[in-house]
C-alpha cells in the first residue's frame, strides 16, 4: 500500500467512526414514526446546559495556576464575557469583547 | 432564502472567528506534514471535526494503524453522541436536510443550534440547514487557506480562537437566564469539574458526559414544566 493510500484509508476511518457516533441516537432512538421514550426526551431537553458547562470547562482545561500567563487572560476574558452579556445581552458584542482581551492579555502577560 | 441567509450569517459570525483561525491552523500543520490544501479539503470535508483533525495529523504522520485511528477517533470525537438526543425529533422533521444535520452536528454548531429561536418571518428548516452549512463552509475554507499560505500567514490572529469558549460562555449564560431550573447546568459543571480534577485534562470529557446524564436522567419535574428552546 503506497503511504497516501495508507493516509486516505486512515481518514475514512476517522470519517466514519465521527459519523457513527453523531447518527448513532438516530439510529438507536424512536425509529418508525413514533416518539422516543420519555427518558430520552427529558435527558434531550436537560443536557444542552450540561453540555455547554462541560464544554467552557473543557476550553479552559489547559488553564494552569503556577503563573499569572497561565490563567488570567483565559478566566479574565470569560469574566468579561459574561459580565458583558448580563449587562447588554448582546452576544457579538459579548464574544468579541472577551476576544479581544484575551488577545490583548495573552500579548501582555 | 435571502432573509434566513443574512439572518443565519450574523448568527454564525462568533463561528466564522473560531472556525476561519482553527480551520488555517490545522491547513498549515497538515501542509508542514507534507500535505497539501487538496488534503485540507479532504479532511475537513468529510471528518469535520476539530481537535479529532488535529490528532489524525499526529496519526498520520506517525504512521498509525486502522484500529488506533479508529480507538483515537472514539475517544477523542465520543461526546458527539450525546448531542443528537437533543435533535432527534426536530432533525427528522427537517425530511430531506436530515442526514446533512446529523453529519455536521459538531460543538459549535450543536451550541448553536440549542440557542436558536428562529425570529418570525423566517422558515426555521432554512434557517437551521443554512447554520449547518456556513459553518462547515468556515471550517473548510479556513483549512484550505492553511493549506495554501503555509506557514507565512501576513498577520498574527493568535489567540482570535478564544472566539469559540466565549461562544459557549456566552450560550451557557444565555441558558442559565432564560432557565427557570438551574440543576442540568450546575450538573454539567460540577460533573466537568470533579472529572477534570480525578481524570485530568486529556480524558475527562466523556466521563463527564456520561456523569452529567446519568445524574439528569431520572428526575420527577415533568419534562413540560422545562425551559426549553422552540420547536
Amino acid at each position: 500500500m503506497t503511504p497516501e493510500l495508507h493516509t486516505f484509508l486512515l481518514i475514512l476511518v476517522c470519517a466514519g467512526v465521527t459519523i457513527a457516533l453523531r447518527a448513532l441516537p438516530f439510529l438507536a432512538l424512536g425509529r418508525g414514526g413514533g416518539q422516543p421514550p420519555a427518558l430520552v426526551r427529558r435527558l434531550g431537553e436537560r443536557l444542552p446546559p450540561a453540555v455547554m458547562a462541560i464544554l467552557v470547562i473543557y476550553c479552559l482545561r489547559g488553564t494552569s495556576f503556577t503563573a499569572l500567563a497561565g490563567w488570567l487572560p483565559a478566566l479574565a476574558a470569560a469574566a468579561a464575557t459574561i459580565g458583558l452579556h448580563l449587562w447588554r445581552r448582546n452576544t457579538l458584542l459579548s464574544i468579541a469583547g472577551g476576544t479581544a482581551l484575551y488577545m490583548l492579555l495573552i500579548r501582555w502577560l | 432564502m435571502n432573509k434566513e441567509l443574512r439572518y443565519a450569517l450574523r448568527r454564525t459570525v462568533p463561528v466564522l472567528c473560531g472556525y476561519l483561525f482553527l480551520g488555517i491552523a490545522f491547513g498549515v500543520l497538515l501542509q508542514q506534514a507534507g500535505y497539501g490544501w487538496p488534503w485540507a479539503l479532504l479532511i475537513s470535508g468529510i471528518v469535520y471535526a476539530g481537535s479529532m483533525q488535529f490528532a489524525l495529523v499526529g496519526l498520520i504522520t506517525g504512521g498509525a494503524g486502522v484500529l488506533a485511528t479508529a480507538l483515537m477517533t472514539l475517544a477523542v470525537n465520543g461526546r458527539h453522541l450525546f448531542y443528537g438526543v437533543t435533535f432527534l425529533e426536530r432533525f427528522r422533521a427537517m425530511g430531506k436536510a436530515c442526514p446533512y444535520m446529523v453529519f455536521s452536528l459538531t460543538d459549535e454548531t450543536y451550541s448553536l443550534l440549542c440557542a436558536e429561536t428562529t425570529p418570525e418571518g423566517l422558515d426555521p428548516d432554512r434557517t437551521l440547514l443554512l447554520i449547518s452549512l456556513l459553518d462547515h463552509l468556515y471550517w473548510v475554507a479556513g483549512s484550505v487557506l492553511g493549506g495554501v499560505l503555509g506557514a507565512g500567514l501576513p498577520f498574527d490572529a493568535a489567540g482570535i480562537d478564544f472566539a469559540m469558549t466565549a461562544l459557549f460562555l456566552v450560550i451557557f449564560t444565555e441558558q442559565w437566564l432564560s432557565a427557570r431550573r438551574h440543576r442540568p447546568a450546575l450538573t454539567g459543571l460540577a460533573a466537568g469539574l470533579v472529572c477534570l480534577l480525578v481524570l485530568g485534562a486529556d480524558r475527562f470529557i466523556i466521563p463527564a458526559m456520561l456523569l452529567a446524564a446519568a445524574l439528569l436522567m431520572p428526575g420527577a419535574q415533568p419534562p413540560e414544566k422545562e425551559a426549553r428552546h422552540d420547536p
